[in-house]
């Protein structure tokens, strides 16, 4: 059958026209196809670019030393130590157990490790270094090295650990690092992208808490390639960081060492400065803890026994214990009175041995009392019955303005963890936080310490220094900060009346060095390095009519708990003072039986810069020191092994 | 029964032949294999092991194919269009029971020295029948409803086994390119209306339904569309290649980044580099110019494939050669559209770039078609 002309004449038209159309959207189609590519590979290339390199290059963070921190000689109080892990690479070592095998025949690793990091390994890529022990001695990373030929994928590591090359001594002060946790994650608003790294040591407690930023230095890079397998192809470039600040403290480490020394056994805290520059030489806690315990992460048993210890060795006493000062407060009593002109040094107050304020009867310390009494006396034998009497005539206010003013119920702007406000109360303090109306009786407690008054060892210091100077010592605990020198802690005069100061220091000088002192016993004979002082003893518990009638219980037949805090604040030499020093025992009983005598050791040994001969002491003593300066001295200094600044 | 039969001693006949082939078209098809072989060669890392070679010997047995099938005269083809119709559809329904399954879905069969994918030979001796089936009908008659039908079940039949493999992407080239050679042989415009209406009708039923009393699809066959239309729903699944995919594309820019230098495809981010994703690896290696310039070699096929057509007064020839080249045409702009980020994933190689063994035959024997259409022209 022929199909006729005209027939196929109009199919070619058809398919013509047709075939013209889908060549047309053809057409429109690659036109879209090829704005798309021109969107894409011109107008966003840079955008995809960048995606693309965010794809291939990891950022890797290089952690930077940690700043070292160095005592006013040099010596390293807390130092950086080359710590040796092993690290196992799957995919390099064949058959892993039997590696692992031979790597237990020569290193010593937990079984515990081995098996988390087992897991580990199974669990991430092959080419993933796997941490299988860590802190391992110099000579078994040696061992390994030795044998790396039957040892494939595993390699030794150096990293950097912090150490606190004087353990405990330092402990309170420095305090410690330990790695970032969630909490401390919320609580700080750090940006640091540092603290992302896992495992990364912040400081936790004391100097390394407080300091963190200076001793923490800013994280290098490195920028590695990468595959989509997250293997690392090849490093790109790599950017040093910078390591942390070193800082020089004030503290005299083998000073603190001796205080920590001399305060074993009891749960005290001392404070010594220096009053040239305010520096603070010593900041001692008994008893205390080893930091390095926390660095590795403490173990559970460690961390219940530090807890649960009735000493408390974890609290800094030193700066965060608040005591009432008990008679280390008579001076600001005193004082407050002479500036006010309500007292002259000739007037004599009758003591007979307790003072009854609106029929409350105010106990003197010395039951039968002290009859007439003087200014100086008053001082030199703490009788109470004088500030009752001379408290009720300057008023809580001034008294409390007089405290603040040499130290007491304020801040001192310390780098340690929670620095003690303590309180030096007053009318607008009791109306605030109590609600009630200050009472003459409170007056009275406050002029001997008792009732609101509460202070820490290092307030305390820093009143005895002021006193000792005239001048507004403020202390200061960082000497350098990477070299360069921090204001001195030596002020202006505090704008008490010499003659104010001159007869409140007469009276202190005798409270140690005269026959009737307080502290006649503690007395430095060495006439060079005589000191001044005062004691304090603080009741912490409340003393009733009926026990007082039956006679009052003694110190020593109650527990322990509720004994009375010993104190003491001084200085040295007490014609030309160049150090302030407070003790405070905890529930150690009176002051001038167990504060004065530790404040006159630390005081020689500040001022010896070193153990004193026993020419110092008085003959009586000699003996009794002799032996406890063997016995100190045997105890291995534990900073001796640190390094020292060249 | 054709016009051209009358004709026959205007044809070339023995090695004159090649003379008369379309050597445009065969220069530019060498021209792209040759761009495959060198996105090979470098998404291997620089080797010609394991897919240049390979890629190598298929293309020149290919090319080996095409001539052989464009020597033989156009009309014996169209006598055998029936014939490789059938053929294929019991090759489809032989997958369909004794198919391997690979990759999660069934598509081969193994024809001992090679691997053959029936939905691939399927495209082309569709678009045959077809061209055959409305060579052979009257003109008057292409647009009776029957006669409508009858080519719309042709199309429909091998399109139903292709999505039960289950295989998106061919099944829509199937359907596209018989629509087209329905559309080239003059079926009244209103059917294509019609059925682009009820389509779209469809489509946004299904979508204002959601959430509705009345929803047609259930809840997770709606996220499944989402994810379908969005890959970037789901970033670190289906997203993740079409991201990788788009980032490699785009930081190519202008110029590219050099031969074996693109990052995205040598640290493996690209996925199916070799495959279905090659255009991304050049496009990242050559830019934009390297990108277009394939864009445009692709073009001047369907162009010179086209100028053939219209010049061929054969009702069957010239449809076989438009469809054909449609085909092609939907191969590359599907699978261009899909890597960068224009049209969902729908698993379609890129024609001649991509390594595989049964695409490129069969592209290669269906342009020796055309080759034959073009020798055995009507003059």
């Amino acid at each position: 059958m022929k199909r006729p002309p005209k027939d196929v004449i109009e199919s070619v038209r058809t398919v013509s026209r047709r075939a013209l159309v889908m060549g047309g959207v053809q057409l429109g189609v690659i036109g879209a196809l090829g704005w798309r590519l021109q969107s894409m590979q011109v107008e966003q290339a840079d955008q995809f670019r960048l995606l693309a390199e965010e794809n291939r290059i990891n950022i890797r963070l290089l952690p930077p030393a940690r700043g070292l921190i160095f005592d006013r000689n040099g010596i390293a109080i807390a130092d950086n130590e080359q710590n040796y892990r092993v690290v196992m690479v799957r995919e390099d070592a064949g058959d892993v157990g039997e590696v692992l095998a031979k790597l237990t025949e020569i290193v010593d690793i937990d079984p515990d490790d081995l098996s988390r990091a087992m897991e580990e390994m199974q669990r991430r890529s092959p080419f993933v270094p796997v941490t299988i022990a860590d802190r391992l001695s110099w000579e078994d990373v040696a061992e390994i090295n030795l044998n790396t030929p039957a040892l494939p994928g595993i390699q030794a590591e150096v990293g950097l650990s912090r150490v606190y090359p004087w353990g405990a001594d330092l402990a309170h002060v420095v305090g410690y690092v330990g790695p970032v946790s969630d909490f401390d994650l919320s609580r700080i608003d750090d940006p640091d992208p540092l603290l992302q790294i896992p495992k990364f040591q912040i400081g936790k407690t004391g100097a390394e808490n407080k300091l963190e930023q200076t001793l923490r230095g800013s994280a290098g890079t490195r920028r590695i390639e990468v595959n989509a397998a997250g293997r690392i192809m090849r490093e790109l470039d790599r950017q040093e960081g910078d390591p942390g600040k070193d800082i020089q403290l004030t503290l005299d480490s083998r000073l603190q060492s001796y205080v920590q020394a001399r305060m074993d056994g009891e749960s005290a805290g001392a404070v010594v400065i220096d009053l040239e520059n305010g520096d603070l030489r010593a900041i001692a806690s008994a008893p205390a803890f080893d930091p390095n315990l926390f660095v590795r992460g403490i173990s559970v048993p460690d961390w219940t026994a530090l807890n649960e210890d009735k000493y408390r060795p974890l609290a800094a006493k030193a700066v965060q214990g608040t005591y009432p000062p008990g008679s280390t407060f008579k001076m600001v009593t005193l004082m407050a009175a002479m500036e006010e002109g309500f007292v002259t040094a000739d007037e004599t107050v009758y003591c007979p041995g307790f003072t009854d304020v609106f029929n409350i009867r105010f106990h003197c310390w010395k039951r039968g009392g002290h009859g007439n009494i003087n200014l100086h006396e008053s001082l030199k034998q703490s009788c109470d019955c004088y500030y009752y009497e001379i408290a009720q005539r300057v008023g809580i206010d001034k008294m409390a303005e007089m405290a603040r003013k040499l130290g007491l119920g304020v801040r001192h702007d310390l780098p340690l963890s929670a620095v003690a406000e303590g309180l030096a109360p007053d009318k607008e303090w009791k109306a605030r936080v109590r609600g009630e109306d200050w009472r003459i009786g409170d007056t009275v407690n406050a002029s001997i310490g008792q009732g609101y008054v509460l202070s820490s060892p290092l307030q305390l210091a820093v009143m005895s220094a002021r006193i000792a100077t005239g001048r507004v010592v403020t202390p200061r605990l960082i000497r350098l900060v990477d070299g360069v020198e921090q204001p001195s802690g030596l002020g202006e005069s505090l704008g008490i009346n010499e003659n104010t100061l001159r007869r409140v220091r007469a009276s202190m000088e005798d409270v140690c060095n005269h026959r009737r002192g307080t502290a006649y016993g503690s007395r430095i004979v060495d006439e060079a390095h005589k000191m001044a002082g005062k004691t304090g003893t603080s009741q912490v518990r409340r003393i009733t009519p009926e026990e007082r009638a039956a006679g009052v219980t003694k110190n020593e037949d109650l527990p322990w708990e509720r004994r009375d805090h010993a104190l003491f604040v001084g200085y040295a030499p007490y014609d030309n003072p160049r150090y302030a020093v407070s003790v405070v025992v905890e529930h150690g009983g009176g002051g001038s039986r167990a504060a004065a005598p530790i404040a006159r050791d630390i005081l020689l040994q500040a001022q010896y810069g070193g153990p004193p001969p026993l020419e110092a002491y008085p003959a009586g003593v000699r003996d009794k020191i002799a032996e406890q300066q063997r016995r100190i001295a045997a105890r291995v200094p534990p900073g001796a092994k640190g390094r020292s600044r060249a | 029964m054709s016009y051209l039969e009358y004709n026959t001693k205007y044809v070339p006949t023995g090695l004159r032949k090649l003379l008369h082939l379309n050597w445009p078209i065969i220069l530019l098809l060498c021209a792209v294999a040759c761009a495959g072989f060198l996105m090979l060669y470098s998404v291997a890392g620089g080797s010609m092991t394991p897919w240049v070679e390979p890629q190598m010997q298929r293309f020149a047995f290919g090319l080996v194919l095409m001539l052989i099938v464009a020597m033989v005269p156009i009309w014996f083809w169209r006598n055998m269009a029936f014939v490789a119709y059938g053929g294929s559809l019991l090759l489809l329904l032989g997958v369909e029971f004794f198919g391997e399954v690979r990759m999660g879905a069934q598509r081969w069969i193994d024809l001992g020295f090679m691997r053959l994918q029936p939905s691939e030979l399927t495209k082309i001796t569709m678009v045959m029948f077809l061209a055959a089936y409305y060579d052979w009908l009257p003109n008057k008659k292409t647009s009776h409803p029957f006669w409508v039908v009858l080519p719309v079940l042709f199309i429909l039949t091998p399109t139903m086994l292709v999505l039960n493999q289950p295989d998106l992407g061919t099944a829509l080239l199937l359907l596209l390119g018989g629509a087209t050679v329905m559309f080239l042989a003059g079926v009244h415009w209103a059917y294509f209306a019609t059925v682009v209406g009820a389509g779209v009708a469809g489509i946004m039923a299904v979508f204002q339904s959601r959430g509705t009393t009345w929803q047609l699809l259930k809840d997770y066959q709606y996220r499944r569309i989402d994810t379908f239309l969005d890959p970037a729903n789901d970033p670190l699944g289906a997203g993740y290649h079409i991201t990788q995919a788009k980032i490699a594309l785009g930081s190519g820019g202008w110029t590219g980044r050099g031969f074996m230098q693109g990052t995205q495809s040598r640290l493996n981010f690209l996925p199916e580099k070799h495959t279905d994703f090659i255009f991304t690896t050049l496009a990242e290696e050559f830019g934009f110019v390297g990108a277009f310039t394939l864009l445009v070699l692709y073009l001047l096929i369907v162009i010179f494939c086209i100028i053939s057509a219209l010049g061929n007064r054969d009702r069957f020839a010239s449809l076989l050669t438009l469809g054909i080249a449609m085909t092609f045409f939907l191969f590359f702009a599907v699978n261009m559209a899909m890597v960068t980020g224009l049209a969902p994933v729908v698993g379609v190689p890129l024609p001649l770039v991509s390594y595989g063994g049964s695409a490129m035959l069969v592209l290669l024997v269906a342009f020796g078609l055309v080759q034959s259409a073009h020798i055995h022209r009507p003059r």
